[in-house]
């Protein structure tokens, strides 16, 4: 297979970070009430992831080694306070309902994790498309998520009604219900994995 | 190019430059959005007032001042006008008592006392339980539960388990305190900015 292709499958399937690695936990429960909802929050983290890959590959020469993790958080810090910025401005509906969960996306390990495991270690074009495949997998993992919760919960996906609210059951739209679902669904990943 | 070794310059110097770079782009990307982020939030009050407030053609935001509420702390009024005639009263308000803290709300009054409409500008209520108080209190099929054209000169509004005249919304009757508590207090704003307005009116007729 096309090594590029299989750094990107590497992110959604085999490093999955929600379903494999279960890095970046605390926005994946309390952001995914919703698939819109999931999704956005995986589209914020995979453009950061992306192009904090891309820069810190580029600087990873001029980076010295003992100051290499203040660095790393101060582009990937960067990036996501412009994004917040761009959402505040331009869509802040969206900015209301991820509310603090954007700005925490900073500390959110899968970024760190890929800047310090993939990025310092490889060429540019390879660590965007790690950036990609990661972010890829994330986005695909909290929209699933979000999607099964929003069905079971409220009875709709994406705001499409399915069946009427009142048959929903509310607990999986609150914390517990995202434990419950984020463990099937890892259960049904892992068989899926051994096939 | 050779990775740069680990001496205290080096590290002070790539860090330095870093952060420098970053500051320009921030500060670039600030200087861009700041405005779109100003008018988005000032289009979100607007459409809240358009919304609580009695039909208006004036600039209710413009007119805006603050009055002093009980316990000190003041709420934000806007005061709607058609023409110069004064036809009701927009008034920021919230309560700390939440089952998950601070709710604001915005609430129109009409002179008559009565409430035209609200709407919530923030909450951070339980999903599915709390957070429907957007939609609980104006549901108009069932005239306990609603809030809307109630008239407050009759006394506070409070939460039927309480010996009051509204439903709570169910299962969260902490939340359906706390809203009723911001509406209430918004009404004493209201009454206050009313008496003022109605003796600028006395002093202008003399």
């Amino acid at each position: 297979m096309n090594n590029n292709l299989k750094v990107i499958v590497n992110g959604i399937l085999k490093e999955n970070p929600i379903f494999v690695l279960l890095l970046g936990m605390c926005p994946t429960l309390a952001t995914t009430s919703s698939a819109i909802n999931g999704m956005s929050m995986g589209l914020a983290t995979m453009f950061v992831l992306i192009m904090s890959n891309t820069v810190i590959s580029m600087l990873k020469n001029i980076i010295p080694d003992m100051v290499r993790i203040p660095a790393f958080i101060v582009v990937i810090a960067t990036f996501v306070t412009i994004v917040e910025m761009m959402m505040k401005a331009y869509v802040p509906a969206l900015a209301d309902s991820l509310g603090i969960f954007i700005p925490l996306i900073v500390v959110n390990c899968i970024v760190l994790g890929r800047a310090e495991a993939f990025a310092s270690k490889n060429k540019v074009f390879a660590s965007s498309l790690d950036g990609f495949g990661i972010g890829m997998g994330f986005t695909l993992a909290l929209t699933l998520l979000g999607a099964v919760r929003e069905l079971l919960g409220v009875g709709r996906i994406f705001s499409l009604s399915i069946y009427p609210e009142s048959f929903g059951s509310l607990i999986f739209v609150l914390a517990p219900g995202a434990f419950i679902v984020l463990g099937f669904l890892i259960a049904g990943f892992n068989i899926l994995q051994k096939k | 190019m050779a990775k740069l070794q680990s001496t205290f310059k080096n590290m002070f110097l790539s860090l330095f430059g870093i952060c420098l770079v970053v500051a320009i782009l921030l500060a670039q990307v600030n200087k861009m959005t700041a405005k779109p982020i100003a008018e988005a939030q000032a289009l979100k009050l607007e459409n809240a007032i358009k919304e609580v407030a009695p039909h208006f053609d004036n600039n209710p935001v413009a007119e805006a001042y603050k009055m002093p509420a009980a316990n000190g702390d003041s709420l934000l009024v806007y005061p709607a006008k058609k023409g110069d005639e004064l036809v009701g009263f927009a008034v920021n308000t919230y309560s700390n008592n939440g089952f998950s803290g601070n709710i604001q709300l915005m609430v129109g009054f009409d002179m008559q006392d009565k409430i035209v409409n609200y709407a919530v500008l923030s909450h951070a209520e339980t999903p599915g339980l709390g957070s429907k108080m957007n939609e609980w209190f104006r549901e108009t099929t069932k005239p306990n539960q609603v809030v809307i054209g109630r008239n407050l000169s009759e006394g506070p509004l409070s939460v039927a388990n309480d010996g009051g005249q509204v439903d709570a919304i169910t299962a969260s009757t902490i939340t359906s305190r706390a809203f009723l508590e911001a509406i209430n207090k918004a009404y004493v704003v209201y009454k206050a900015s009313d008496g003022k307005n109605q003796q600028e009116k006395g002093d202008n007729n003399e």
